[in-house]
């Protein structure tokens, strides 16, 4: 019963509504049911099963506000969820940043955000995936680690002055690690999912084990500045890191890496490769999203760079109003927009350079340049004459994604990562400050 | 909220760092309420039994249930105001069995009979479906029944009966602090943790534990606009498995960094005014502080820092999941592996003597039991700077021969499986007299750093690179001035070979990591590194400064 339709939702909020006294009130009901299972060895490791649907009540007494969750759904545990949120708001102190709720919104639609599909898989399914998956590198003598996740939901919302909101979501994460029986080689693949139709174990398997073979025997090479080419796995955690930093606030005040000397945000400033252009539409078929966001307000198409001009940053209503600001929320996923090459294109395309799978460990080291730092992994090579070479030795990196989109050699075709579409990215001067013994 | 939630129900992890205020599975209750008593320990015990009795009527050869009732608390402020208040509560049951020799778990909000025999039914259909693609079966440590037993943490104020306005008022009172000090942004926090947690299985355990975490903690901005240039500082605050006593400054558990650094650390209490005045000072002096040139220094680390690189660079490679490669395709592996202990390779200088302890009062670690009902306990890792144990929890014990777990399983909630986590992990402090003055009079060319910063290191555990958040250069046995923009990069075994001495125990104290994330679905767990001020001898420093238009 986790995934309740739009009229049984609908229907609790309306009850938890009426059971207010308070000036403002705001209900939030979801639920999801899914499971998981994970190997290692080669054999299962853990597995689960977890359902579980959620109220919130929010509950405001002029600028005061209080919320109050349960997981129980007769009259009197409504109402005492309700009584609850009621009591923390007249014992919180006045917020001046109160902004009143949202009244009515209109939402898009974006249908394919939920696939019956993945709500109906089943612990025997899960096992058949990760077993199938597993057998594949049994026989070529290959250990595998996987993770196989699917979850299916809805959220729901409504609040006293007439906002109201219903999407059924689902999900499907699949990342496998190979390695070699002696441990010098390790590959890697990663997908994710809406619908089920699209999985293909087998297929991320393979990826994952010719890595693995094929990298081992690394050679070490001097770090320093290299043309890299970053496939998408490597490059979405950097660019959402940097996607993370839009927000318009902390650029006003002077603490984001799109402040300005003196004062104000970079906004309709050039701050990156004119063939950057970053963009989220939560109704795009490929990675659908909800169409609204926490505090009610619709998630709608929003440019955030445009050849390489930054159009758009995202605010709290409170700032929205404070500033000026257009009032947009931040975005669930992104849209990076590539070209038409793949990979391998990209690959054939270099002269020199060096191919990374993965990225591992990426902490910001400034925030002031956004300059992070971690680790390449699971299948880093070297290439030459269009070539993969030979797999080198894992680097330790030290980059900014801003200076990064700013020595940007070309894109390739995006691919869907983790609720977002993204590209292949070939960049020059990446830096490399030292080596790893880490395979 | 918890991340993986939202993450799981719309697949997006940007999401999760986009849309932080979906409601969760946690329940945000007022906090008077948390003070009434949940269930007794005779109807969890009958409940308990229910789980037990349907795991093993449908096939199960063993079974442990949890019964948690999570409670969460943190005020949020930032300057002026109070950005938010949550209370939340997650109540509920999970069930973990063996059946074919195959694991299997799952857990429900539903705490009635009903609820709990349709969990246990289906954490054995799970267990029996996977048993189908099983290659290994799973070897169990035995494990006594210690019948019906409980441990509750030694505090003495419970954070969740101090009034709220009480706790508002420290945090605004440590914003107003900065502010009055010239910073341009403060931010504070103060979060804190009760695990009430009942475990029964079929070995005969029924154990109730009533755990308490706190972690106050601010950050400093300072902004130069004309320049553009921001600089930061963070709280050199532990987050501790105490209660709302940490937050009563004791003079005697202050302790002094080196002459000349203006740094002081805190031992079992912390001075949050103190140390916010001492932050307001720094983080302008870092604005116009030397850039760090690069090269090679011997480096003077503080416990406060030092505690994360212990974190990362041996508590996480002794991790006998890690080693044996159950963790191969997220958190990784381990450099340490058997073979490589087999072959007495130093992990680190004679001076290096690494324990694993569950039991010291007042860490993040300690607790009676674990979460697979194993007494906890005390045990040497590393040894005159030789590796002489891992981390290991019932179905690992086996794989190194020894009879019994060291009681390390710990699962974040009632809805997650256990696993095995890292227990304290704490360097020992030197046996001779060694004071932090002394220790540095004898550098010549180096960096003294304190606090954590930014951490980072490979899937194996040999490259890591460490910030901090206040540096200052060491010339001739001297600290002589602030710097900035440094990070060390080095090699896990060089490192600790490098290690030349540590402090006495008058200098030891313990950090504490509240949110370490391993396991899929990703799961957080505290632990506590305690350490003296010790110094590393020539280690690669880089130059963190870049240029972005």
């Amino acid at each position: 019963m986790a995934i309740l339709s739009k009229d049984e939702a609908q229907t609790i909020l309306k009850k938890v509504l009426s059971f207010s006294t308070a000036d403002e009130c705001e209900a939030t009901l979801t639920g999801s049911t899914g499971g998981n299972v994970r190997s290692a060895r080669n054999t299962i490791s853990t597995a689960g099963a977890v359902e579980n649907m959620s109220l919130a009540v929010q509950a405001r007494f002029g600028k005061r506000s209080g919320t109050a969750t349960c997981n129980e759904f007769d009259d009197a545990s409504l109402k005492r969820c309700v009584q609850r949120a009621e009591e923390i708001a007249r014992l919180a102190p006045e917020s001046p940043e109160y902004v009143p709720l949202l009244g009515p919104q209109s939402y898009l639609a974006s249908p394919s955000s939920f696939a019956a599909r993945t709500a109906a898989i089943t612990p025997d399914y899960r096992a058949e995936q990760i077993g199938a998956s597993m057998a594949l590198c049994e026989q070529k003598k290959l250990s595998s680690a996987g993770f196989f996740n699917d979850s299916a939901g809805f959220v729901a919302k409504r609040n006293s002055k007439g906002l109201e909101a219903y999407q059924q979501v689902s999900n499907l994460d699949f990342s496998i690690t190979v390695r070699t029986a002696d441990g010098t080689g390790s590959g890697y693949a990663i997908a994710n999912y809406t619908d089920l139709a699209k999985f293909d174990a087998a297929r991320l398997t393979r990826v994952a084990a010719d890595k693995a073979t094929s990298s081992v025997g690394a050679k070490a090479i001097e770090p320093g500045k290299y043309t890299v080419i970053l496939e998408p796995a490597a490059a979405i955690d950097l660019l959402n890191n940097m996607m993370g930093a839009m927000d318009v606030r902390n650029a006003d005040e002077g603490r984001s890496f799109l402040s300005k000397k003196g004062g104000g945000n970079k906004k309709g400033e050039k701050v990156f490769d004119e063939r950057v252009t970053i963009y989220s539409d939560p109704t795009n078929p490929d990675v659908p999203d909800l169409t609204f966001a926490a505090d009610g307000r619709p998630q709608q198409k929003v440019t955030w760079v445009e050849k390489g001009v930054v159009k758009n940053l995202y605010t709290s209503r409170y700032w929205a109003q404070k500033s000026g600001a257009p009032d947009i929320p931040p975005p669930g996923g992104w849209i990076m927009q590539g070209g038409t090459q793949s990979t391998a294109d990209l690959i054939k395309g270099t002269a020199k350079g060096i191919l990374v799978t993965r990225l591992y460990y990426i902490r910001a080291v400034d925030p002031q340049t956004l300059l992070y730092t971690g680790l390449t992994r699971d299948g880093t090579f070297y290439i030459e004459n269009g070539q993969i070479k030979f797999p080198v030795k894992n680097f330790r990196f030290n980059e900014s994604p801003v200076i990064m989109l700013n020595n940007l050699e070309a894109l390739g075709k995006p691919v869907r990562l983790n609720g977002s579409l993204v590209p292949p990215l070939k960049i020059r001067d990446f830096t490399f400050t030292s080596l790893s013994d880490a395979v | 909220m918890k991340r993986r939630d939202f993450v799981g129900l719309t697949g997006l992890a940007t999401g999760a760092l986009f849309l932080p205020s979906f409601p969760s599975l946690g329940s945000a209750v007022d906090p008077l309420r948390l003070l009434e008593p949940g269930l007794d320990v005779a109807q969890k015990k009958r409940l308990a039994d229910v789980g037990l009795n349907a795991a093993k009527s449908a096939g199960a050869s063993y079974a442990d249930v949890r019964i948690g009732r999570y409670l969460n608390q943190s005020i949020f402020t930032r300057e002026k105001q109070v950005q938010g208040i949550s209370s939340t509560e997650s109540f509920g049951f999970g069930i973990r069995v063996i059946a074919n020799g195959t694991w299997g778990f799952a857990s429900t909000n539903n705490v009635t009979d009903a609820g709990i025999a349709k969990a246990a039914q289906l954490a054995v259909q799970i267990a029996k479906a996977n048993s189908k693609v099983q290659k290994e079966k799973v070897q169990l440590a035995p494990q006594k029944g210690y019948g019906e037993v409980s441990w509750k943490a030694p505090i003495q104020q419970n954070a969740f009966e101090v009034p709220i306005k009480d706790k508002v008022d420290l945090l605004l009172g440590v914003n107003a602090k900065a502010l009055d000090l010239g910073v341009s942004f403060v931010n504070s926090i103060l979060s804190q943790v009760n695990e009430q947690k009942y475990f029964a299985s079929t070995d005969g355990s029924y154990i109730d534990q009533d755990i308490h975490r706190i972690y106050p903690s601010f950050g400093v901005t300072a902004i130069d606009r004309a320049s553009g240039k921001f600089r930061s500082r963070q709280a050199l605050s532990a987050p501790v498995g105490m209660g709302y006593e940490y937050l009563t400054p004791k003079a005697a558990d202050k302790v002094a960094g080196p002459t000349g650094s203006d740094i002081i650390g805190y031992k079992n209490s912390y001075d949050m005014l103190e140390d916010v005045a001492a932050a307001a000072k720094q983080v302008k002096q870092k604005l116009t502080a030397k850039s760090v040139v690069p090269g090679k220094y011997d480096l003077v680390l503080d416990p406060h820092h030092l505690g994360l690189t212990i974190h990362e660079s041996v508590g996480h490679p002794l991790e006998l999941d890690r080693v044996l490669g159950y963790e191969a395709n997220y958190a990784g592996t381990s450099f340490a592996t058997l073979e490589w202990k087999a072959k007495g390779i130093p992990y680190g200088s004679k001076v290096v003597n690494i324990v694993a302890d569950k039991v010291t009062p007042g860490t993040l670690g300690a607790v009676g039991y674990d979460d697979e009902g194993v007494k906890t306990k005390r045990w040497d890792l590393i040894k005159e700077g030789r590796l002489v144990d891992y981390e290991k929890i019932r179905d690992q014990a086996h794989v190194v021969g020894q009879k019994e777990s060291d009681g390390c399983c710990y699962s974040q909630s009632w809805q997650d499986v256990q696993f095995q986590r890292m227990p304290n992990v704490s360097l020992q402090p030197g046996k001779t007299p060694l004071s932090v003055d002394e220790l540095v009079r004898g550098v010549d060319k180096g960096i003294y750093i304190a606090g954590n910063g930014s951490f980072s290191i490979d899937q194996q555990r040999y490259n890591f690179q460490f910030g901090g958040q206040v540096f200052y250069a060491i010339e001739k046995g001297k600290i002589t001035e602030m710097l900035e923009d440094v990070a060390y990069q080095a090699n896990t075994q060089e490192f600790w070979n490098a290690c030349a001495a540590t402090c006495d125990e008058r200098d030891f104290r313990f950090f504490g990591a509240f949110n370490d994330g391993k396991g899929q679905p990703s799961q957080s767990s505290a632990v506590s590194h305690g350490s003296s001020t010790t110094r590393f001898n020539g280690v690669n420093v880089i130059n963190t400064a870049r240029k972005i238009g």
